[in-house]
């Protein structure tokens, strides 16, 4: 069964790759993709910000050194192509990694593109330049990097302390773009200039932001549409219910639940919906520094006693995935086998023999059916994340935890996380790329800003730098497994499960492929056209 | 009358000096800065950046500082910038006044327009079908949340006409203007005119028990002279109160109506403002409102004098 629903998998695909390759080949120029919007994002500068609110709607203003292909579904080291880099190349001792740099690029603003502008974008991520961001939520990303140098206006070297292979992987990220040294970072948030396919209009805050076709793009024949114009409605029902109206091409990318993909196909059987991964995990965060989660007996039991498919059930019909840190395959380039998941406790099959064990370790430390251990179960004011919280807390109660939920607005939730001042969290993490240095170090790294719960395993540490300097790829995934089952054993931030969702067009939208690894690096839309 | 006006706009500038220092104070202590939001959409916090972030916008100042620096703003005809988008707080809230204003403008016009007859019949005709027809949709109007009713008018009109009423930016024709403003406004004026329909009828009732009335029907005359020359006049105080406090409430009828036909009024955009903390729009926001409720209920004692000689007389 298992051999019949892959090759399913892998006819779709194929299906896909070869129907996105015929539009590309196809596209017709013109008109304005309407797209609505989720929500205002805080502005529009694309390294300031975490969220996909911020890539979508501006991703497609500027240009990565090099960037995943845009037609292929699932990203990976073999899917990464030039953008703003003609060529990359390797230095013998893997530690120097030199572009050579694309000639007669310019920005919106007419001014030439140099290598002057890739080294004041690193250096500015890398807090090396007098110009700062006021938020630089991926520095972390360039530890390994020594400095940027230039030789000559069209070449660019990284300069690693160590060899880190998937430096690559993380500079073709959508978070990755190239910045003008000539714009100032104040002004990138109020008003972008990029090399990209498309030229920013305007951002009206709550309303809309507009981007037109950029007519000087260096790549011939690219933009197709004329233009992108994003309406920002923040209440899903009005937005989906003009979607369905015909008033929008395209909904926001991965913003459709399981549930309402059915409503959308019911009203409107003609549109397009796509239900897909985006390696968004849904996960706990334990306060390990205070009682009674510092016992790790009370953690594990914790982590024995879920029933992920419940939760994939109730939240997504049965359309989820269950896996450690790293997206489980076929999505997932990184995540561990089935057989090696189910061996890590509370994997298991067999919920109910799962629960017995939580039991006794809850036994152990002093809990039982007299005595109840009360609990906070601290989790953000949406919908996402107070849904799966509700049923944590009732899956909580067959192991003598009585849990109370406790709802935090936005604005508070960070700070309470950074001060400690909660006992469990229910959590959302995106993997911004498909890559293990991106998800290890990021969120389980002693010292990291993301590293929410404070987790520091200097065991495990060395581990992370083990894998990372490993360029045989298939040797560093079976580091990467061991890492990830560690980090599960040790209820790190334990892994509740992946969530998938669902995108919606309308049927005369061409060439859009939604990336099944990741929910932040398919936005340039420059091979996306309307067929009317 | 004019020692009334002068003490009436005195106590208004109290009012509004009272309402600064509440709205101020009292968003500093709503938990949470503009600067914790912000670094909630970066997904992390550094503390550095954080404080860099705090001086930049001048919120790590002692609160009576910041207080007087927006007052001292407010009387040179400073706004400030708003913390979001960077741009001019005026700039940003003045474009989505006459949004929101139309919408008001035409709810309370539905609610006056609808309400007013329609609590005149129902009180002259106390007792019949019409009359228990019209307290049921009262009742309705006065039960069913805007933003319900809002939702049920969308699905219907894209599940019946595959058609959705959006909103139109930019209209060309008045015609335009009143499609695009229509619907919504019919929305959240429905529980005004409800209320308006109500008081109408009860006010009206009592009225039509009075022995002028009763006189003026003696004399001969006629049915509609009596109900709207001579009840009606006398009825409509309350209902002018009534309506007068619902163009204060709109707003958070507003709200609810703009965001679920996602008009760029300022009402929703408040509701964003304080989702960011963006202090300077809230503050100044509330404000032009707390100056627009203020007027509007000096306006309402101005009309009570207009429509009741006895209060000109005694003031």
């Amino acid at each position: 069964m298992r051999s019949v629903i892959a090759l399913a998998a892998m006819a779709a695909l194929s299906v896909l790759t070869i129907s996105t390759t015929t539009f590309a080949d196809e596209g017709k120029q013109g008109g304005i993709l309407r797209i609505y919007h989720r929500d205002s994002p805080a502005n529009a500068s694309i390294h300031e910000g975490a969220t996909y609110s911020v890539n979508i709607p501006f991703m497609p203003v500027f240009n990565n050194l090099v960037i995943y292909k845009q037609d292929v579904p699932q990203n990976s080291m073999d899917d990464i192509v030039p953008e703003l880099a003609e060529s990359w190349a390797w230095a013998s001792d893997n530690k120097t990694l030199t572009f050579k740099l694309r000639q007669g690029v310019k920005w919106h603003d007419g001014k030439p593109f140099t290598s002057a502008d890739v080294k004041c974008t690193f250096d500015m991520l890398m807090g090396k330049s007098q110009q700062k961001f006021r938020q630089n939520p991926r520095k972390a990303w360039y530890n390994e990097v020594n400095d940027v140098s230039t030789n000559g206006d069209f070449e660019v070297s990284f300069n690693l302390k160590r060899p880190q292979p998937s430096l690559l992987a993380l500079l073709a990220s959508g978070y990755t773009p190239v910045y003008p040294c000539h714009v100032s970072p104040g002004d990138m948030r109020t008003h972008p200039i990029g090399t990209g396919p498309f030229k920013f209009v305007e951002f009206k805050a709550n309303e809309s932001i507009k981007l037109t076709r950029n007519p000087d793009y260096w790549k011939k024949g690219r933009p197709y549409l004329d233009g992108i114009e994003f309406t920002i409605i923040p209440n899903r029902s009005t937005a989906i219910l003009a979607f369905v109206a015909g008033k929008f091409d395209m909904t926001f990318p991965t913003h459709v639940s399981i549930p309402l993909v059915k409503d959308v196909k019911s009203q409107a059987p003609n549109a397009v919906c796509e239900v897909a991964s985006t390696n968004v995990s849904t996960n706990i965060i334990v306060n390990s520094t205070a009682p009674p989660f510092d016992n790790i007996d009370i953690r594990r039991a914790m982590a024995l006693a879920l029933d992920r498919k419940a939760f994939i059930s109730i939240m997504f019909e049965g359309q989820g995935d269950i896996g450690g840190t790293m997206l489980p395959p076929p999505a997932g380039v990184w995540g561990m086998p089935k057989e090696m998941l189910e061996t890590i406790p509370g994997y298991g099959p067999d919920v109910n023999a799962n629960r017995e064990e939580a039991k006794k370790l809850m036994q152990k430390a002093g809990y039982g059916p007299d005595k109840h251990l009360p609990v906070k179960v601290s989790t953000r004011n949406i919908n996402d994340y107070r849904d799966p919280a509700v049923i944590l807390i009732d899956q909580l109660k067959s192991i003598y935890i009585d849990g109370e939920l406790d709802v935090v607005e936005t604005a508070n939730w960070f700070p309470k996380v950074a001060r400690k001042d909660y006992m469990l969290g229910l959590n959302l993490t995106g993997n911004a790329v498909d890559d293990p240095d991106q998800a290890f170090y990021e969120n389980y790294s002693c010292g990291s800003e993301r590293n929410y719960t404070n987790y520091c395993n200097k065991e495990i540490e060395k581990l992370f730098d083990e894998q990372s300097v490993e360029t045989d790829l298939n040797k560093r995934k079976k580091l990467v497994w061991n890492i990830d089952k560690k980090l599960q054993e040790d209820v790190a931030r334990p892994i509740i499960y992946h969530s998938r969702l669902g995108t919606c067009w309308q049927p005369y939208v061409k060439g859009v492929t939604i990336m099944v690894n990741s929910s932040y690096n398919g936005y340039r839309y420059e091979d996306v056209w309307l067929d009317k | 009358m004019f020692a009334y006006l002068v003490q009436r706009l005195f106590l208004m500038l109290v009012t509004l000096f009272g309402i600064s220092v509440v709205i101020f104070f009292l968003l500093r202590i709503v938990p949470g800065n503009i600067v914790d939001i912000l670094f909630a959409a970066a997904g992390y916090v550094d503390p550095a950046d954080k404080a860099n972030l705090e001086k930049e916008l001048g919120i790590d100042q002692p609160l009576v500082v910041q207080y007087l620096h927006w007052i001292g703003g407010l009387l040179r005809g400073d706004f400030g910038y708003s913390y979001v988008s960077e741009k001019p707080a005026l700039q940003e809230i003045l474009p989505r006044i006459p949004i929101t204003a139309r919408l008001a403008g035409l709810a309370l016009l539905f609610s006056a327009s609808i309400g007013i007859p329609l609590g005149v019949i129902s009180a002259v005709k106390q007792g019949t079908k019409l009359d228990y027809a019209l307290r049921v949709v009262s009742l309705s109007g006065l039960s069913l949340p805007s933003f319900w009713l809002g939702l049920l008018i969308l699905t219907a009109s894209v599940a019946m006409f595959g058609q959705m009423p959006i909103f139109n930016p930019n209209p060309q024709t008045y015609l335009e203007a009143f499609a695009t403003y229509a619907v919504p406004a019919a929305a959240v004026g429905f529980r005004s005119a409800a209320l308006t329909m109500r008081i109408t009828r009860s006010s009206m009732l009592e009225v039509l028990r009075q022995d002028y009335i009763r006189t003026a029907r003696a004399k001969g005359a006629s049915d509609a002279a009596v109900n709207y020359q001579h009840a009606l006049k006398n009825a409509i105080l309350p209902v002018i109160t009534v309506i007068g406090i619902e163009a204060a409430f709109l707003i958070g009828g507003l709200i609810v109506t703009e965001t679920v036909f996602n008009i760029p009024g300022v009402a929703r955009f408040l509701v964003e403002a304080i989702r960011w903390r963006d202090y300077p729009i809230v503050q100044n926001l509330v404000m032009f409102i707390a100056v627009v409720v203020v007027f509007a209920n000096f306006t309402v004692d101005m009309l009570y004098a207009v429509f009741d000689p006895r209060i000109r007389f005694t003031d």
